[in-house]
């Protein structure tokens, strides 16, 4: 027992002299994490987003170069499980490198996480959260550059019952802080918009067979249904509604904004409608200049978050470069860059242009209306709404 | 209450629909713990590896542009899925439980969970290859779909529309139940399997070859498991790597609600839980007024499996069949 004793204290020793050499050879490395579900069923998203953060930090190199830093992104897999985040948020904590978070992409992630990384005075900008709780915590560290749930929820609902004329609506929605979040916030507005909700049932999301849902759906005859949950359930949901000859027009929120949803659904996707946090800014000069640009390096078409990543982190190297300045060219700490980052107003980046609020929310942030169509992705934008 | 006896028929057609998967799935684990007493937890994962190897034959003969009949499509593949997947339980089997076999129970527990992720990670693997992107969409074999008048039955009833591909699932689910018990109850090799589950030393006296006996059967379940597989890739179209995981626990509820070891059992176990589970969805916020939503199907179905196992802790059949396997 002694022995082992032994052996493991000296190993603990051996690796904090690990650690203690690190740190000093690495004096002038600045890290930005990423952190976004890279494996599991959200990873085309989660990767877009890595991707489009990794664009924004090659373009930053050499910038940071001149200032004597040297610049390196820090991608981890949050597995799109809150117990993977927090992990992740430890041992991002623990690397006094980093300074600085961009992720991640569900809101059940990002709240635990975001605890960690306050303890720790480390700043996150959000690229993807819309939960209304995340900023409304008061927690320092939390920034988005998208709009929240409260904002998203009414604003499908506004366009469900002003322009699609919806009412007698069914809600499904998938049971985690996304789903309930946004579908309550729609239910809400809906029916003071003067909807009757004909139901709001839940289902879990991993399982194939919606069945039992869509019967209580037939049965209701709603003229609308709405969606709060993934485009990997969605899409099946779809696809077995029309099977079952269910028709009437779906929508669901920003977690179905994802092409995968022609290849699920197939055939059946019609009149289906989803709204996004993320502009759509493939037809713009700039943002095709910027496609070409990403699809030279991944080798892949950029989803509609890879914007969005590559703005968050643009934000975030931002305010590091105002840190930076302002502590005379010297390596800011955290706390440093996190009020740096906080103070940024009017950046114009290439999905959207920032000012952040007290709350850390984004004054411009705006929802934009598609509907699936002609396996054409991103879909046709059929409205646009902003900031109340 | 209306509303729930008018959509009844078509509650039970999607609950005998997902029930039939269960029931054939648990047929696996239950022929296995009928053996040799283990509950093997890769069983999930071999349904998984059969949907993908189908689905992945069905693409690639698409790729070759090999065109038949969609029935000689269908027995063919399934037949190649059986095959392959009966193939990867043999050797599953050789690997990691004969080893173990006089092992303490606990050990080839934990060596099944360690299979089922080496499984599931393996698929992943492959399926992410080459489109980065493992939730993998078919091509379905059967379009189109039968409505059964149960209106001009009874009145109250509504229409159940069935699709093709439902029919011809539950109709292949049940020839292998039924072959199944053919093969076991009156084939000279389902007498020794018989045999070398009730006492494997005396059947090895008997000049049974013991584990020729264990690796035919993990053969047949993982056969049919994986023939599964590719039925529920062409019924649902999408399928992930993961799909084993909740399927096989239910699937394995199922067998302990018929009674672990009990092949009619399992199937009938498989049946009620699936359409417990399909008339919970249906129909449990309109029984509680919007209390209890359908979320809370699995719940209900639980406890419902509880309530059996609490009054008849054997499962439903485990005691009117002595026998195991």
């Amino acid at each position: 027992m002694r022995k082992v004793f032994l052996i493991g204290l000296s190993l603990s020793l051996l690796s904090i002299s690990a650690i203690g050499c690190s740190n000093n050879s690495s004096g002038n490395v600045i890290k930005v994490a990423t952190q976004s579900p890279l494996s599991g069923n959200q990873a085309t998203v989660g990767e877009a987003i890595k991707n489009g953060a990794q664009l924004a930090i090659d373009d930053h190199v050499e910038a940071f170069k001149k200032l004597g830093f040297d610049l390196k992104l820090a991608p981890y897999d949050d597995q799109a499980d809150p117990k993977k985040g927090v992990a992740n948020a430890q041992s991002i904590g623990a690397d006094p490198s980093i300074l600085g978070v961009v992720g991640h992409y569900n809101s059940g992630v990002a709240i635990p996480s975001a605890t960690t990384y306050q303890k720790n005075k480390l700043v996150m900008v959000s690229p993807a959260n819309t939960a209304v709780e995340l900023t409304e915590s008061g927690n320092k560290s939390v920034h988005r550059i998208v709009a929240r749930d409260d904002v998203q929820g009414s604003a499908d609902a506004n366009y469900a019952t002003n322009k699609l004329h919806a009412k007698n609506i069914f809600i499904i929605q998938d049971k985690t802080a996304y789903g309930q979040g946004i579908s309550s916030k729609f239910q809400k507005q809906a029916e003071a918009n003067g909807a009757k909700i004909a139901g709001n049932e839940g289902i879990t999301s991993g399982e194939k067979d919606f069945s039992g849902v869509l019967n209580q759906v037939a049965a209701a005859k709603p003229d609308f249904i709405f969606y709060g949950g993934i485009y990997s359930e969605f899409g099946i949901l779809v696809k077995q509604a029309r099977e079952k000859g269910i028709t009437v027009p779906m929508m669901g929120g920003d977690g179905v904004d994802s092409s995968d949803m022609y290849t699920i659904a197939g055939d059946a996707i019609k009149d289906v409608y989803y709204s996004t946090t993320a502009a759509d800014v493939s037809n713009t000069t700039e943002g095709k200049k910027w496609a070409e640009k990403y699809k030279a390096k991944f080798n892949k078409e950029p989803q509609s978050y890879a914007y969005y990543g590559y703005d968050a982190m643009n934000v975030l190297l931002k305010g590091l470069e105002d840190a930076i300045k302002k502590n005379g060219n010297k390596k800011p700490n955290r706390e440093q860059v996190l009020d740096a980052v906080h103070a940024i107003k009017d950046y114009q980046g290439i999905a959207t242009k920032v000012s952040f609020d007290d709350k850390g929310d984004n004054d411009f942030a705006k929802i934009f209306i598609h509907k699936f169509e002609n396996k054409q992705y991103p879909g046709p934008l059929v409205g646009e709404e902003g900031k109340q | 209450m209306s509303n729930i006896l008018s959509a009844l028929p078509q509650v039970l057609v999607d609950g005998l629909t997902l029930g039939a998967i269960y029931a054939v799935v648990a047929l696996g684990y239950t022929m296995v713990y009928g053996i040799l007493e283990l509950i093997n937890f890769a069983h999930g994962e071999i349904f998984m590896s059969g949907a993908f190897i189908g689905t992945g034959l069905l693409l690639s003969l698409g790729v070759f542009g090999i065109a038949m009949p969609a029935w000689i499509t269908l027995i063919l593949i399934l037949l190649l899925t059986a095959l392959l997947t009966g193939l990867l339980g043999i050797g599953i089997e050789r690997l990691a439980y004969r080893p173990l076999r006089k092992a303490p129970r606990l050990i080839p527990l934990i060596s099944a969970i360690g299979i089922s992720f080496i499984l599931q990670d393996l698929v992943r693997f492959f399926a992410e290859f080459k489109t980065g992107n493992y939730i993998v969409t078919g091509t379905t074999l059967f379009e189109g779909k039968v409505t059964i008048p149960f209106s001009s039955i009874i009145g109250t009833f509504h229409n159940a529309t069935i699709k093709n591909n439902t029919l011809i699932l539950i109709g292949i689910t049940i020839i292998i139940m039924i072959l199944l018990d053919i093969f076991v109850n009156r084939t000279k090799w389902g007498t020794a399997m018989r045999a070398v589950a009730q006492d494997q030393e005396t059947a090895a006296l008997m000049s049974i070859n013991v584990n020729k006996v264990i690796s035919l059967t993990f053969f047949i379940g993982s056969a049919i498991g994986g023939a599964t597989g590719f039925l529920f890739a062409q019924q649902y179209a999408t399928i992930d790597p993961y799909i084993g995981f909740i399927l096989g626990l239910k699937a394995f509820t199922a067998a302990v609600l018929g009674g672990i070891g009990n092949i009619r059992g399992a199937m009938f176990g498989g049946l009620i839980l699936g359409v417990l589970e399909v008339f919970a969805a249906a129909n449990l916020s309109t029984i509680t007024g919007g209390v209890i939503g359908s979320e809370y199907k699995d719940v209900f179905a639980f406890t419902i499996l509880i309530l059996v196992l609490i009054f008849k802790p054997e499962g439903l059949f485990g005691k009117s069949v002595k026998e195991k396997v």
